[in-house]
């Protein structure tokens, strides 16, 4: 294994910033992995610690095949997370929506170009992101429509869905995006959760990361078998949006099988505890996607349920 | 007379109101619509719906048509100096033209959106951000020049700036509306949390100026000659931070420069010491002075205007 500063840049008042990478196996660059990217990304940072003790140990048992070498950043960003705040410290802006970066601009272009000229040429190229809203998924690889997107490979991950969807304007600017413009196999894992922590849904992460090495020949580490995966896009989606605002009470988690008419959860009137509706299951499915912050606006997407017909 | 563009229920006994004041005058039905505050800490926007909503409410027998004024486009990133919607992650000006279907913030912004479709010509403004100070301008994507430039001359604005099309743009709201064939001129005037009074009211004299050759207006208008540039007739220097530290300018917005002339300082307030001098890169115009002196590698300074 080897320890390589990435980027490097001093702060007026703080330590440097710096983006720490881990290299092991010697050869072509065939997968890179990267964490948190943002100051939330909890659960992302501690998949890829785990990785990274996992591939010492794999290395030293001599399991890393020849000629492949793997790439782990467990973090792009630490001086986000070490302050708690999602975005880049100062001027709130996105790291993940500043690909493929640029060398001469703003501070958070040129952490993103430093990232892409490191990260691009790999063959396969594995982000551990995070959604835009608050809430809990059922583990999936997601992949952009873009026309380079590869569900077969996809499926060596033995996650639960393939979750394909149609970029939207701003998806051009995303790392997943631009490795699939530069000839990598991309693929972001969602692990579950931002901002906390689930070792037992982050386990199921790593065991897939790993399994897809083992079946590409990058690493010889049998796991145990996952899931024979389910390919979804929107269309398979019914979304389920609040009609009411008010403290929101879940009664079903990500993953659970639901019928249709199941109470879902309830809206309850901030000042006497009145129910001011109930959610109940367009149809039979599974939850894909359960909000789980305690209060909801009107309309706030509540629900993912993948449609079992 | 103020009227709903759209409202949604806030958890504790609280509605959030986008509102827009129509003042209407004459017989004619043509729209022109002012929208600001999209980003919640642009605020120069504020003094020139107050300005043109009172002025043409005093000019009223001047007035022949439709004109929406919306002050707040993001009525809660205003109430709490948040640039995008509070516990909203995407900018809302990356999300037009919105969904009827999805989220709170995007059903919203798609509310608006069909407000202002059909208008006659919908003026957007901006102002920057809390980091950088820009004199008025406007700034027209390169595929609407044609069209767009001649009505942005009017603006009375110091600056034009035809900028390059960029996949992620076409989710703003001016490209929204201008990919529909509804007109959008953006405006991109000061610096965030701030209203720059002089700006202001040179804006609204653009407006007035172009209200009347669109026909909504027939009064008078108090327009000084000023020489406008075009982006087409140089070119757009970027200077950004070579190191981290406290950038002290040494000049005013708004100034032409030599190659080689002194625009400012990085420096080391804890040591005593300068770690750069910045200085301009051609002869030219600085349109653009970072406001917010906190600088890491890569912040931007200046942006430099250099005629051909």
């Amino acid at each position: 294994m080897e320890k390589k500063i990435i980027f490097r840049m001093n702060s007026p008042y703080r330590d440097d910033f710096r983006i720490t990478g881990f290299e092991f196996g010697v050869g072509e660059k065939t997968v890179a992995i990267v964490g948190a990217m943002r100051g939330d990304e909890i659960q992302q940072q501690y998949v890829c610690a785990q990785i990274v003790k996992r591939l010492m140990k794999i290395e030293n048992d001599g399991k890393i095949d020849k000629g492949c070498k793997i790439l782990v950043i467990p973090n792009a960003n630490p001086f986000s997370m070490n302050l708690e705040k999602r975005f880049w410290s100062m001027d709130n802006t996105d790291i993940n929506r500043m690909f493929p970066g640029y060398d001469k601009g703003e501070t958070t272009q040129r952490i993103a170009a430093a990232l892409f000229d490191t990260l691009k040429n790999y063959t396969y190229g594995i982000q551990l992101a995070s959604f835009y809203m608050p809430g809990e998924f059922v583990p999936h690889v997601r992949m952009l429509d873009t026309g380079y997107q590869d569900t077969a490979d996809a499926k060596f991950f033995e996650l639960p869905y393939i979750y394909v969807r149609k970029p939207r304007p701003y998806d051009s600017t995303m790392l997943n995006y631009n490795w699939q413009i530069w000839n990598t196999f991309a693929f972001s894992i969602y692990s579950g959760l931002t901002n906390q922590l689930n070792t037992d849904l982050a386990e199921e992460t790593i065991h897939a990361i790993f399994r897809f090495m083992n079946s590409k020949r990058i690493v010889t580490d049998l796991q145990r078998h996952g899931y024979v995966s389910e390919i979804v896009t929107d269309d398979n989606h019914v979304v389920v949006q609040s009609k009411k605002a008010g403290i929101y009470t879940k009664l079903v988690s990500a993953n659970h099988a639901v019928e249709k008419g199941d109470l879902l959860a309830r809206i309850i009137d901030p000042y006497n505890g009145d129910t001011l509706d109930e959610i109940l299951s367009p149809c039979k499915g599974i939850v894909f996607f359960a909000h789980y912050r305690p209060l909801v606006l009107e309309d706030t997407i509540i629900f993912r349920i993948i449609e079992v017909k | 007379m103020v009227t709903e563009v759209f409202s949604s229920e806030l958890p504790i006994d609280e509605r959030l109101t986008i509102k827009k004041n129509r003042i209407k005058g004459g017989n004619s039905e043509k729209r022109f619509c002012i929208v600001t505050g999209t980003h919640g800490d642009e605020l120069e926007g504020q003094y020139v719906c107050f300005l043109l909503s009172q002025f043409l409410q005093e000019h009223i027998d001047d007035v022949d048509g439709v004109i929406d004024i919306y002050p707040a486009l993001n009525p809660l990133g205003i109430d709490s100096i948040t640039r995008g919607i509070p516990n909203f992650d995407l900018d809302m000006n990356r999300i037009f033209p919105g969904d009827p279907r999805g989220a709170m913030a995007e059903t919203a912004a798609n509310a608006i959106y069909n407000d202002l479709l059909g208008a006659e010509m919908v003026i957007d403004i901006h102002a920057s951000n809390i980091f950088l100070r820009e004199i008025p301008q406007v700034r027209i994507n390169v595929k609407n020049a044609d069209l767009l430039v001649p009505y942005g001359k009017e603006l009375n604005v110091d600056f034009i700036w035809i900028h390059e099309a960029a996949t992620v743009l076409e989710s703003t709201l001016a490209h929204s509306l201008n990919s529909v064939g509804t007109p959008c001129l953006v405006v991109e005037m000061g610096v965030g949390m701030r209203i720059t009074r002089h700006y202001g009211t040179s804006l609204v004299n653009g407006i007035l100026q172009l209200l009347k050759s669109l026909g909504f207006y027939r009064g008078e208008v108090d327009i000084e000659n000023k020489e406008q540039f075009v982006s087409t007739q140089g070119e757009v220097e970027f200077l950004n931070a070579g190191c981290s530290g406290v950038f002290i300018p040494s000049i005013d917005n708004n100034q032409w420069m030599k190659k080689g002339e002194k625009i400012g300082m990085i420096v080391n307030a804890l040591e005593g010491n300068v770690l750069e001098t910045v200085v301009s890169p051609c002869d030219g115009l600085v349109f653009t002075l970072r406001a917010y002196p906190i600088v890491y590698e890569g912040s931007l300074m200046a942006r430099i205007f250099k005629k051909n």
